[in-house]
């Protein structure tokens, strides 16, 4: 009796499910991506077609800088989540405040860019069909990125008055991967408006 | 839970503390416990249905004779966008969501979904959003004074949706009543596939989870990738009518066929998404009234995961009469026939399942049957209209309105009443009459068969959709008549169902804790159940733990 039990038991004893912040992050990661391939088609469908000017070539420059920081945030957010995991705290907070940062100048970067667009260039969302594809995908992106910063400030915020705790960190982690996911977004419209559609 | 609040729990109230109507309200407001989130969203479903169903009939009216004018052509526009929008929007979402609300945490033995405070919202957030759309006939004004109700159809094709073709706000409510709903479903989807991964109780493998769990894990993940297209596509309009945006704007080189991909990229999927959870009801209703296991699991399981994946490549089948040229027409031709495949796997195994059992019709067994046979004859319209040339002729006619239906009323909503006579027992601890449940099922399926097995003649005849009234030398006026005819059987059908609902919750035989002799989790526990589920977390050994209970010297977990 005891050998033909002991089996299952043991099998049972060993039940691990995913944590459930993770797997919501994913699902929703999956339903945003939906959104923005729409976009991304109708920029794709969109380019070239535009009745007049502005054109990409003649009013869009390489936002490499910003590239850089928003792509390197993804680095330190990932540092914010293994210190966290190992119980640094304080390490962990200084990270959150980089990713913040880099975050806050790519964010900052996109609104010059838009300045200068709209104001120099003359180029809105009403001029034509450039600009209506282009200031809508960006703009989903970069509120994207606000709500992203908004979220890592709440975590940056409990840093700092030192309630972040080492079993928190399942949870940054959730939050890390909505931020890879903004990024990983950045890497498709950096290539589909700066590199092909330029 | 402590003991000692299980044991108050599990008393019944003294009459002397007998709540204020204000306090029952103010339960029902700020629960977040997933039985109440699902009893909200299927009676609000039902509020809808009827408010759908009203608009049906008023349609009906008014194309039974040749030469009608008891509905305006405007006042008919709005009627048709409302009654689609609703019934697809607000009704079959809310009222699957709040089955699979009901329903999945109990069979998988959670105790509440995984985010009860997220599924709250994901309801009220959906209510709201129906409500914004209904509220249009009072506000869709707008500062222009035109328009009511939103009157673009169901799918607001552009450029119709445009400032300058639809003033006013009717077409705004349509987009964010819609919007709204969606981030619901978004957000019930999500809870949905994050409380059957990661709250299944112990022993629950995949490979044992309730058929009806995996098909509602399947239609949230379908939730996640056809809500979004619709989502960025309502947000598109939304920039074209408010900032003056060109996604649409064909002046400005915009395109109108853009927004029919946009659209049917979403909308054929959500047909697949409101089917798989009555396919769920099937999976569960049918092996219980047939005292055998489901025939075929794996295949079960396979054919849905493939119904999902095939579906998502079908959508331009809605757009044959477009012009796509050869290469597009060939290819969703195609994938179209291909979803006959895994559907008709899934037909075989129903019927093998009832095949050599010992058949029990008891009203839900009835809908059951009816479905299986109403489900077919609609797949095989579905594979006509799947020929392009088929439907250069027949598209946009009363044949593709009788097709859709065949599949939304007498498949999903067939399946829908089985799943309400089946479950209704476990949410309010009654039976519901079978006298009253026999005679709501022949009056609704004679309705069923007037109305729409003969709306596919005027089709073939040759008649439009969306036409107000037609000519009287058509002949189609005998055809619609019979089909007006069959909508007052479908209402006095409806209305014994109403009937029963109100009275066997006060009048019905108490029911207990298993009145069907069920194999699945939620039939262990009490009826109505209570607000932990169950007092102890269950530990299962097989797809039937409650076979296993009933029957400990010949338990499932043997053979599987």
């Amino acid at each position: 009796m005891s050998t033909e039990t002991a089996i299952p038991i043991d099998a049972i004893e060993e039940w691990r499910l995913p944590d459930k912040g993770k797997l919501g992050m994913i699902c929703l990661i999956i339903a945003e991506s939906a959104i923005f391939s729409i976009f991304v088609v109708a920029y794709v469908f969109y380019m070239g077609k535009s009745l007049s000017g502005p054109t990409p070539a003649q009013v869009l420059r390489l936002p490499i800088f910003a590239t850089v920081c928003l792509l390197s945030s993804s680095l330190t957010v990932h540092f914010a989540v293994t210190t966290l995991e190992k119980g640094k705290t304080g390490l962990s907070t200084l990270w959150l405040a980089a990713t913040v940062l880099l975050g806050g100048i790519f964010l900052t970067n996109t609104g010059l860019e838009w300045h200068e667009l709209i104001y120099h260039d003359g180029l809105t969302i009403r001029t034509n069909l450039f600009g209506t594809t282009f200031y809508s995908l960006v703009g989903l992106h970069a509120s994207h990125v606000l709500v992203g910063l908004v979220m890592l400030c709440v975590a940056l915020a409990f840093g700092i008055t030192g309630k972040l705790e080492s079993h928190h960190a399942h949870r940054l982690d959730a939050l890390s991967y909505y931020w890879h996911f903004v990024d990983a977004v950045w890497v498709i419209v950096f290539t589909v408006v700066y590199v092909l559609g330029r | 839970m402590t003991p000692t609040a299980i044991a108050h729990a599990e008393q019944p109230a003294p009459p002397a503390t007998k709540k204020l109507w204000l306090e029952i309200a103010h339960d029902w407001i700020t629960t977040v416990d997933h039985k109440r989130i699902g009893i909200m969203y299927i009676v609000y479903a039902l509020i809808f249905l009827v408010i759908a169903g009203c608009e049906a009939l008023l349609m009906r009216i008014q194309l039974a004779v040749p030469n009608n004018h008891f509905l305006s052509p405007e006042v008919f526009n709005r009627m048709f966008t409302m009654h689609g929008t609703t019934m697809v929007f607000f009704v079959g979402m809310p009222i699957l969501f709040g089955f699979g609300n009901y329903l999945v945490p109990l069979m998988i033995g959670a105790r509440d979904m995984a985010f009860p405070r997220l599924n709250a919202f994901s309801f009220w957030i959906s209510a709201f959003g129906g409500l914004l759309l209904y509220y249009s006939f009072i506000g869709g004004d707008g500062l222009y004074g035109m328009g009511t109700a939103p009157d673009v159809g169901w799918f607001a094709y552009a450029p119709l949706t445009a400032k300058l073709f639809s003033p006013g706000h009717n077409t705004d409510y349509w987009i964010l009543g819609i919007f709204l709903s969606g981030i619901g479903s978004v957000g019930t989807a999500l809870n949905l596939v994050v409380t059957t991964i990661s709250m299944r109780c112990k022993g629950m493998t995949m490979s044992r989870l309730p058929l009806l769990a995996w098909l509602y894990l399947v239609t949230s993940g379908m939730v996640f990738i056809a809500l979004g297209p619709l989502t960025a596509a309502q947000l598109m309009l939304l920039l074209d009518r408010f900032l003056g945006s060109h996604f649409f704007d064909v002046q400005a080189g915009g395109s109108a066929v853009l927004w029919m991909h946009f659209f049917w990229i979403f909308g054929h999927p959500e047909v697949y998404i409101l089917v798989l959870p009555a396919f769920g009801f099937a999976n569960e209703i049918i092996p219980v009234f047939s005292r055998k296991a489901i025939f075929g699991y794996p295949a079960m399981v396979a054919a849905t995961v493939g119904i999902g994946f095939i579906s998502l490549g079908v959508w331009a089948h809605h757009m044959f009469t477009v012009g796509m040229g050869p290469a597009g027409n060939t290819f969703f031709a195609l994938s179209t026939m291909l979803v006959a495949v895994p559907t008709g796997i899934k037909i075989f195994n129903w019927l093998a399942t009832i095949w050599g059992g010992k058949i029990h019709f008891a009203t839900p067994m009835m809908f059951s049957a009816a479905f299986l046979f109403q489900f077919l004859i609609a797949g095989l319209t579905g594979v006509m209209l799947a020929v392009a040339p088929f439907d250069w002729q027949l598209g946009n006619s009363y044949f593709v309105v009788a097709h859709f239906h065949y599949v939304l009323v007498g498949a999903i909503l067939v399946m829908i009443f089985a799943a309400f006579y089946y479950w209704y027992p476990k949410m309010t601890g009654r039976m519901l009459s079978e006298t009253l449940g026999k005679w709501h099922f022949w009056l609704f399926f004679i309705g069923f068969h007037l109305t729409f097995d003969f709306m596919h003649v005027p089709g073939l005849l040759g008649m439009p959709r969306r036409i107000y009234t037609y000519e009287a030398d058509r002949g189609w006026g005998g055809w619609n008549m019979i089909v007006s005819i069959g909508a007052i059987f479908q209402v006095a059908g409806i209305l014994c169902f109403v009937w029963n609902m109100i009275r066997s919750y006060r009048k019905g035989e108490i029911a207990g804790p298993d009145p069907w002799d069920a194999w699945t989790l939620e039939w262990t526990t009490s009826s109505p159940p209570p607000a932990y589920n169950y007092a102890e977390e269950p530990v299962v050994h097989s797809r039937r733990p409650l076979w296993d209970i009933k029957h400990p010297n010949d338990p499932d977990s043997d053979y599987e």
